[in-house]
């Protein structure tokens, strides 16, 4: 069995984002860049499948400039066997970055594709639920458990009401919630190993699909500040304050 | 023109969020239409008539549709969307696990978590875990939009009086089985919903310190909420996590107590109205939002706030 598993690269989830001052975006020049954090999850369930026999090779793959390579790196360190650069300068939709993990998955082949549920820069939520219907796979979306029995996946889903328990086969989609597992850290020996291991550019004009955006940013901003408030002294003082100043108990 | 709700529900009762969504599909000033796939649906469908503002109401019925499986309701709207310029689901892990499916189905981008509708192809919606805000701008014949409940009240549920067309069944194969659903019971209100939300962090140590919390929340007739460190510690279950990956809440008071304010939870309650903050390290970033901080030992200050508020509740009565 094969796994393939999709990997973003993100603002690092501690840097506090900074709008650009022209409101075209945000920042992402001089900031420390990592591997989206659901999508660890993706790489380390793939690992974890590996090192219990049930598949025999992990295969992560991402989209963006020169730079991604740095995430594939990382994703090889915690033990993915291979990976691909689909390059681009351009950044891609949900709509565009699942057709084209479709093209490379028509070549792959693989029998499990994992992704982190969504990507913590443009909170999309959508790139599995895509990718699952293009290749008209079933879809498994928030997982937080996963078992493996024969060709049969047995999946919990983290939904608004609790969990959700299906069943379901390969090959199929499924997108990773943050409590699926604990993603290993990388270790040195590991980071060193992860430079030999192959990494394959592929350029993304070469796979024939419409990546053209749909949809046009006209500005980006910041949030409205919320402004600290005062420090009561005791709980009667909070008490009073809520009753009789704010005036919602 | 016009607009399609995509009714989240359990097949008894509509869920408020697709009250909020219906609120959005207003802001369209079209027709909107209101569909509803679900098994054994006919006193759901007879509710929904007359919620406010819906002309129709779109019905499939099918025991195969009983657990909401997205490979087998996408296609049944997806056959019926020519008829829609805009289709909107809530934000929920109902709309979201659904709506992009059709996305792929119709070659449509989505525009997810939409917060404000400024015109027909004009949306607004929260990045970077709300601490940036996009504005985008879309030609597409067909928009696909997930709404964002806290961000546009509920619709009146009367005073319409929607027609009822049913429309046609698409049987998709599908490998995939419901086996169950783990839904947590409690006499509290909806967290999503509630007037006023108890949080608990890091700090509560363990599950049973939550009854603390419980005990604050029934008082106030307040939700639970808590942080992802609470809930990946297991001290309460994952459908309480509010936060970037959670569930979004904005009441008028969102009490949260040992959470030290990570942006990640932030961005799931930053809206609430009132916010409380009671923490022993007074440098936790929580309190840099909070309109009233209590920088005290929880342990001590839950069970004084449970006196206080018995005390007020005597001088009322």
């Amino acid at each position: 069995m094969k796994v393939l598993v999709a990997v973003k690269r993100v603002v690092d989830y501690k840097v506090q984002i900074r709008v650009k001052s022209d409101n075209s975006g945000v920042e992402t020049q001089n900031v420390k860049m990592s591997v989206n954090p659901p999508d660890e999850n993706a790489i380390e369930e793939a690992v974890k499948l590996k090192e219990q026999g049930l598949v025999n090779e992990t295969v992560a793959v991402t989209i963006g400039d020169d730079k991604s390579q740095d995430v594939l790196r990382t994703s090889m360190a915690m033990g993915i066997d291979r990976s691909i650069l689909v390059k681009t300068s351009i950044s891609l939709e949900p709509l565009a970055v699942a057709k084209t993990l479709a093209k490379i998955i028509e070549k792959e082949n693989p029998d499990l594709v994992l992704l982190g549920k969504q990507a913590i820069d443009d909170d999309s939520n959508q790139t599995g639920q895509i990718l699952s219907t293009l290749l008209n796979w079933p879809q498994g979306c928030f997982i937080s458990e996963l078992k493996i029995e024969d060709k049969k996946l047995f999946i919990s889903r983290e939904i608004d009401e609790g969990i959700e328990k299906l069943e379901t086969s390969i090959p199929a989609v499924l997108t990773c919630d943050l409590r699926l597992n604990t993603p290993r850290f990388a270790s040195l020996p590991n980071i060193m190993k992860a430079k030999k291991k192959p990494l394959d550019v592929i350029e993304i004009d070469t796979l024939g699909i419409d990546i053209e955006s749909k949809i046009k940013v006209l500005n980006v901003v910041e949030p409205p500040k919320r402004e600290a408030g005062i420090m009561v002294n005791d709980v009667k003082e909070l008490v009073q304050k809520l009753k009789y100043e704010a005036k919602v108990i | 023109m016009t607009v399609l709700v995509i009714a989240e529900h359990d097949n008894q009762n509509l869920k408020s969020s697709t009250l909020n969504t219906i609120t959005a599909a207003t802001k369209f000033n079209d027709e909107i239409h209101l569909i509803i796939l679900g098994n054994n649906i006919d006193n759901l469908i007879t509710n929904s008539q007359s919620l406010h503002k819906v002309s129709k109401i779109l019905k499939c019925d099918h025991e195969k549709l009983e657990n909401f499986i997205p490979e087998i309701l996408a296609p049944v709207i997806s056959n019926i969307s020519n008829n829609y310029t805009h289709i909107l689901a809530p934000a929920s892990t109902f709309g979201k696990n659904l709506l992009p499916r059709l996305s792929a189905l119709l070659d449509a981008t989505q525009i997810s978590d939409v917060i404000e509708i400024q015109s027909k192809n004009t949306f607004v919606r929260p990045i970077y875990a709300g601490n940036a805000i996009s504005t985008v701008e879309t030609n597409q014949q067909i928009n696909l939009l997930t709404i964002r409940p806290t961000a546009f009240d509920k619709c009146e549920e009367s005073g319409g009086n929607a027609s009822i067309e049913d429309i046609q069944f698409l049987d998709t194969q599908t490998n995939t089985k419901f086996i169950s659903r783990e839904v947590s019971k409690s006499d509290r209100p909806d967290l999503t919903n509630a007037r006023v939300v108890v949080s608990g962090g890091r700090g509560m140590e363990n599950s049973e310190n939550f009854k603390l919390l419980y005990e604050l929340a029934d008082k106030l007739n307040a939700a639970v909420g808590a942080s992802r460190a609470a809930v990946d510690s297991g001290y309460i279950g994952n459908e309480y996590q509010v936060g970037q990956t959670g569930k979004m809440v904005a009441p008028e008071l969102y009490i949260a107590v040992g959470i030290s304010g990570a942006i990640q939870h932030l961005a799931g309650m930053k809206d609430s109205k009132v916010i409380v903050a009671i923490n022993k390290d007074a440098e936790a970033p929580i309190f840099g939002i909070a309109d009233y901080g209590l920088s005290t030992d929880l342990f001590q200050a839950i069970p004084e706030i449970i006196k206080e508020l018995d005390l007020l509740n005597k001088i009322e009565s």
